[in-house]
């Protein structure tokens, strides 16, 4: 008999997550992983950090119980959040001309922002990403009823931005657009403005009155530095910029399952924030009521208690060095291997990923010859290389360019 | 200062129920009682931690060999099949015959959320916004919001409590599902019906499905108190199964907050039974699309628990205790309160108390009434009449049903 469901198509797979599912496949021993984004030590485990054991053994002696936060999340881990990202002598922290939800990771704060402009942002429709972003970025905004357009970032032939395109571009944007920005560590090129070119970018922005919603899901873990990494968030406020922020714990504080995330608005004043969160909650309400409490928990409790705190600056700092230092090693190694291409955009490069301008016949020789896998667009994750085998991938390399 | 973008934007009012609790918080009264939100309390008035989920909590804590990486799109695995077991039945056809899906949602809500922009995608054709949803009246009242959101045009009410008779308006139902449009959805309550605490009969059933059998209606179900309406998991999942033994295709949204008391974690799990295995695997295909941009894999503490405890008998079989032990304190309460009245002779009549299921009492308070509660008695309940038996202890019983008997009396 006939089913409601005949004409459903099947979807096209995740590209990233059939990497890994090929990955899963493959029985060569040397075989590499460099698909999918999450850190893993120089051994190419999971690294479950230790303030986060830590602040577990905290809440476990603490016997709580296990009631519904309210809809907007945790307040003691929305505040250390916002806190967090803006700094705690930002004025729109202090004078609490601010609203923060705690969201669903990354993307789950994604998407209460893209429903919220949706719902209350009547001045347009179009949300500017960069050329190119995370792939998840079109489907959400889209999801939430958005239209996309895009603003030239990455330049293919340097590897690295293009500076005066992405200027070109965003000046010509129509006022009251919505543009995204990543705030450190572009997914997935690694290719940031510096400080000059941000403030740039914010007086062109300030200038077409465009609606900024920064993406920041790498806060430490992009230079080892919370501070400089929020850095473009913290100057655009400055510059009177209201920004949207959406914020991640899932790589800086290794949290990826727990879903621990933030979504913030920066109001006019208290009031206006007041309202907005109003609206916030009646969003979140009908999607899945209230959030979850175990990543928000830990990363409140790892934010809030000055030991832990510190410890985890010390970790988040060593990833991002791990991150580094294999950036240093991949492109001494390449040297070594007698490779005469310029491979200064990998150390240039910055965050988890590296777009490493390999082209996607390359990238196929590379998982056929090598078992070394990674998207089809030449981004490999930096997390997935270690020192055991950084060389074996350097050699690889030099063999699928000479 | 430049005009804010959001300078338009009106200030929502507050969720009813969580407003209820805020009032309830700065009520400095002594005899004050909270019959609002629906989570369960002791009898002490305090929140539970299943034994179970504090011995299973322990085990995932000493467990170094667990760390916190990503969940798949939908969900943890063991989790999944176990939760859709448990609604389906151990020897359902349906999972026999290869023809289940599962997706790990946040909460029961989160559940809901992703069957209904599915439906709205692709049930009824494509992104056919114009289908009509159905949900009884009254129901739990973000049901309408989830389907708003979802993109649904056209949502109606089906007749569902007679407040006259305080009972199931069984006619009036079947008479709404006979008039629908063919293929209109409608939002059933597996058991335990928020708010009335009224279910249809088996029998009842029996007729509810072969209308819409007959009707092409869609079947999505809400199963947010299996094993603690009656503390039975069987006796509460017999409507959901014997649906599919009819041969319908359906959607059961499921949650864990109350049977598990895993509130705040979010565990939930949307059951998909289709007619084979090839149409569930489109349809999943397509859920996971909607999963990642909602939040793109699920939050894995709680799914662990709830997994490890249906996987092991002996874990099992005291989680089952523990649901038990739950739903016989809400019928104890019931059957007091019940008598209380009866013996203080408030006028009307009382059994409906103990007729009705689950953790909620349509007392049939009039709003007049549940003002004079709330205001002259410091007793928290919504303005339907709607109370949480789970509010009710040994101690306040008393002050309850006194308190009743003077709202019932002094405000007509």
């Amino acid at each position: 008999s006939s089913s409601w469901w005949s004409h459903v198509e099947m979807g096209p797979p995740d590209p990233i997550l059939g990497v890994t599912e090929a990955f899963k496949r493959d029985s060569n021993s040397k075989k590499m992983n460099l698909g999918v984004g999450a850190y893993r030590d120089d051994n190419g485990k999971p690294f479950v950090l230790s303030c986060v054991r830590k602040a577990e053994a905290m809440i476990a002696s603490k016997k709580m119980d296990k009631e519904y936060l309210p809809i907007g999340g945790l307040a003691d881990f929305t505040r250390a959040s916002a806190e967090l990202a803006l700094g705690e002598n930002s004025e729109a922290f202090k004078s609490g001309r601010y609203v923060t939800v705690q969201g669903i990771s990354g993307t789950g704060s994604l998407r209460i922002g893209a429903n919220f402009l949706q719902r209350f942002f009547k001045a347009s429709r179009d949300v500017y990403l960069p050329k190119p972003s995370w792939g998840n970025h079109t489907p959400i905004f889209r999801d939430a009823g958005l239209q996309l357009q895009a603003y030239r970032y990455y330049d293919p032939k340097t590897c690295s931005l293009d500076f005066s395109g992405a200027m070109d571009d965003i000046s010509k944007i129509p006022e009251k657009s919505i543009i995204l920005l990543h705030a450190c560590a572009h997914n997935p090129t690694g290719v940031d403005p510096r400080q000059e070119q941000w403030k740039e970018l914010a007086a062109t922005v300030k200038k077409r009155n465009l609606l900024v919603y920064f993406d920041m899901a790498y806060q430490g873990f992009a230079s080892g530095d919370i501070n400089r990494d929020a850095w473009a968030v913290r100057y655009f406020i400055d510059q009177g910029i209201n920004v949207l922020l959406s914020q991640s714990y899932a790589k800086n504080m290794g949290l990826y399952g727990e879903r621990a995330g933030a979504f913030t608005v920066i109001c006019s004043d208290a009031e206006e924030a007041k309202r907005v969160e109003s609206q916030l909650k009646i969003l979140i309400r009908p999607m899945y009521s209230n959030p979850p409490v175990n990543g928000a928990r830990i990363a409140s409790t790892i934010l809030n208690t000055p030991d832990l705190r510190k410890e985890w600056l010390v970790e988040v700092k060593g990833m991002a060095d791990r991150i580094i230092s294999m950036r240093t090693q991949l492109v001494a190694n390449l040297k070594k291997e007698g490779s005469s291409h310029n491979w200064q955009h990998i150390t240039d490069q910055i965050g988890m990923f590296c777009f490493t301008g390999l082209k996607p016949e390359q990238v196929e020789r590379l998982t056929k010859e090598f078992s070394i896998y990674m998207t089809k667009d030449g981004r490999i994750s930096v997390a997935g290389v270690t020192s055991g085998n950084v060389g074996y991938l350097a050699h690889a390399i030099h063999q699928v360019t000479k | 200062m430049a005009v804010s973008i959001f300078t338009a934007v009106p200030r929502a009012p507050p969720v009813a129920v969580f407003k209820l609790t805020a009032d309830f918080r700065e009520d400095g009264d002594a005899r004050k009682v909270n019959l609002g939100v629906g989570a369960y309390r002791t009898d002490e008035g305090q929140p539970w931690v299943l034994p179970v989920v504090k011995k299973v909590e322990q085990m995932i804590a000493n467990d170094n060999s667990l760390n916190h990486e990503y969940l798949p799109i939908l969900g943890l695995p063991e989790f999944r099949a176990n939760a859709s077991r448990i609604a389906l039945g151990d020897d359902s056809p349906a999972i026999k015959e290869n023809r289940i899906g599962s997706v790990q949602s946040l909460g029961g809500t989160g559940a809901l959320r992703i069957g209904a922009e599915f439906l709205r995608r692709w049930y009824n054709g494509n992104n056919n916004t114009a289908t009509p949803v159905y949900i009884s009246a009254p129901s739990w009242e973000n049901h309408n919001s989830v389907f708003v959101d979802a993109g649904f045009k056209d949502i109606r009410t089906y007749h569902y409590w007679d407040a006259a008779k305080r009972g199931l308006d069984l006619q009036g139902l079947l008479d709404d599902m006979e008039k629908a449009p063919e293929f209109s959805i409608f939002i059933l309550h597996a058991c335990a019906h928020n708010p009335t605490g009224t279910d249809p009969t088996p029998d009842q059933w029996k007729q509810i499905a072969a209308v819409m059998k007959r009707r092409f209606l869609f079947p999505f179900f809400d199963s947010a108190y299996q094993g603690f309406a009656s503390g039975s998991l069987d006796k509460d999942a017999w409507a959901v199964r014997y649906f599919v033994s009819e041969g319908f295709e359906l959607f059961c949204a499921q949650s864990f907050s109350k049977n598990f008391g895993l509130y705040n974690e979010r565990v939930g799990n949307l059951t998909v039974v289709g007619k084979d295995a090839d149409n569930v695997q489109r349809v999943l295909s397509q859920m996971e699309k909607i999963v990642r941009t909602t939040w793109s894999n699920p939050p894995s503490q709680g799914a662990r628990i709830v997994a490890t405890t249906l996987a092991s008998p002996q874990l099992f079989a005291e989680w089952k205790d523990n649901v038990k032990t739950m739903a016989d304190r809400v019928l104890l309460m019931r059957s007091e309160l019940r008598s209380r009245l009866e013996s203080l002779g408030t006028p009307g009549t009382w059994n409906h108390i103990t007729e009705q299921i689950g953790m909620f009492s349509f007392t049939g308070l009039s709003p007049k009434q549940v003002e004079y509660m709330i205001k002259e008695k410091h007793i928290y309940l919504m303005a339907s009449g709607r109370i949480n038996m789970c509010g009710l202890t040994t101690k306040n019983l008393d002050y309850v049903a006194k308190s009743i008997h003077e709202a019932v009396t002094k405000i007509q």
